[in-house]
């Protein structure tokens, strides 16, 4: 059985599709069977940052209307055979998402694969609501800044009120907390909110912080999701965050700044 | 440890400003939330029947509360009775 996982945040900007992209990537590397669909109708990227742009030809709508399979709408990630990818639509309306129509495309997907990706729009409209409806697990994706953490908590507000699991009473979507463009040096400094403040306020499970990284602009420059450049330290800590998600005991890092030397103490800011 | 609060002379830190503004955005937030699952309605409901199998007890002498601590979920359940039994 498939384990369906939304990643959300309702904020825009603050790195939906750069965690889902790295996520989806992460599980298919450790050869889970993964499938990352784009909620985000009328305003798709998914397909720009797992660099396959030109390889869609039918998309989620497409589907959910029959006017293409499954087979065909799904592209096959060119590095990992165990991924793929299911573009959202550039021209449809957002009514064209329907409960029934994305709960019979999951059903599907959850008899070939391990992993089902939701990649949320920003917003909590119609696109957020569908793509965290089915979910068992959600990753909340937030920025260490006010806005990013409110609206954070207005997700987890719909969350466990407005997904079927809470309306079935059968239990409750599991949140990860993802926080991400975390500057440790600025929090040092009393700039930004730390990651235990960012974890009292929403109370929720931590399951990683990504640190600012010029890396993930370059690999979204180059189509390719950060994770599969393991050199750079957004990758690594979307490595650990695949390693805990999937139950192993990894220690967060990217959370102090770098000491610096005598020389920048001195000259630095 | 408040009042070591008053021993610091350098300003606040705009963290600490921004946290504290978050806490009382968000506890506002969540007043208005259909606090706990969808069931919880019906769970206060039928406690209540159960309830007044024994004690005669007026509507809303049953009082359910959901909160969130650290990843914890604690559902708070409170019966008040009539004073005179």
């Amino acid at each position: 059985m498939a384990k369906i996982v939304v990643v959300t945040s309702g904020k825009g900007g603050v790195g939906k599709t750069t965690t889902s992209a790295s996520f989806a990537t992460g599980l298919a590397m450790r050869g889970h069977k993964t499938v990352v669909i784009d909620f985000d109708v009328g305003l798709r990227n998914l397909d720009l940052i797992m660099g396959c742009e030109r390889r869609v030809v039918f998309d989620f709508v497409n589907v959910i209307q029959g006017e293409a399979t499954l087979r065909q709408a799904l592209i096959k990630d060119k590095q990992n055979e165990n991924l793929f990818i299911l573009a959202a639509s550039q021209t449809r309306d957002k009514d064209a998402l329907t409960v029934e129509g994305v709960e019979r495309v999951l059903g599907d997907l959850a008899k070939d694969f391990d992993y089902i990706i939701c990649d949320s729009p920003a917003g909590i409209e119609r696109g957020a609501h569908l793509a965290m409806y089915f979910a068992d697990e959600a990753l909340i994706v937030t920025n260490p800044e006010v806005s990013s953490v409110r609206d954070s908590d207005r997700v987890l507000g719909l969350l466990s009120s407005k997904t079927r699991l809470a309306e079935s009473g059968a239990g409750r979507v599991k949140e990860h907390l993802v926080l991400t463009r975390y500057n440790p040096a600025r929090v040092a400094k009393g700039e930004m909110l730390a990651v235990e403040d960012v974890k009292e306020i929403l109370a929720i499970p931590l399951l990683g912080v990504v640190p600012e990284s010029t890396t993930v602009l370059t690999s979204s420059n180059a189509g390719s999701p950060v994770i599969a450049n393991p050199e750079s330290d957004a990758g690594k800590a979307y490595e650990d965050i695949i390693a805990r998600f999937l139950g192993e005991e990894r220690e967060h890092r990217f959370m102090t700044a770098e000491k610096k030397g005598l020389f920048g103490r001195l000259f630095g800011n | 440890m408040d009042w070591l609060k008053f021993l610091r002379s350098e300003p606040k830190s705009t963290a600490s400003v921004a946290k504290e503004r978050l806490k009382v955005v968000v506890a506002h937030q969540r007043e208005g939330r259909a606090n706990g699952p969808l069931y919880l309605p019906r769970l206060r409901e039928e406690i209540l029947a159960v309830v007044r199998r024994y004690v005669q007890v007026p509507d809303n002498a049953v009082n359910i509360n959901v909160q969130r601590e650290a990843g914890l979920e604690v559902l708070e359940m409170n019966i008040t009775l009539p004073d005179a039994s």
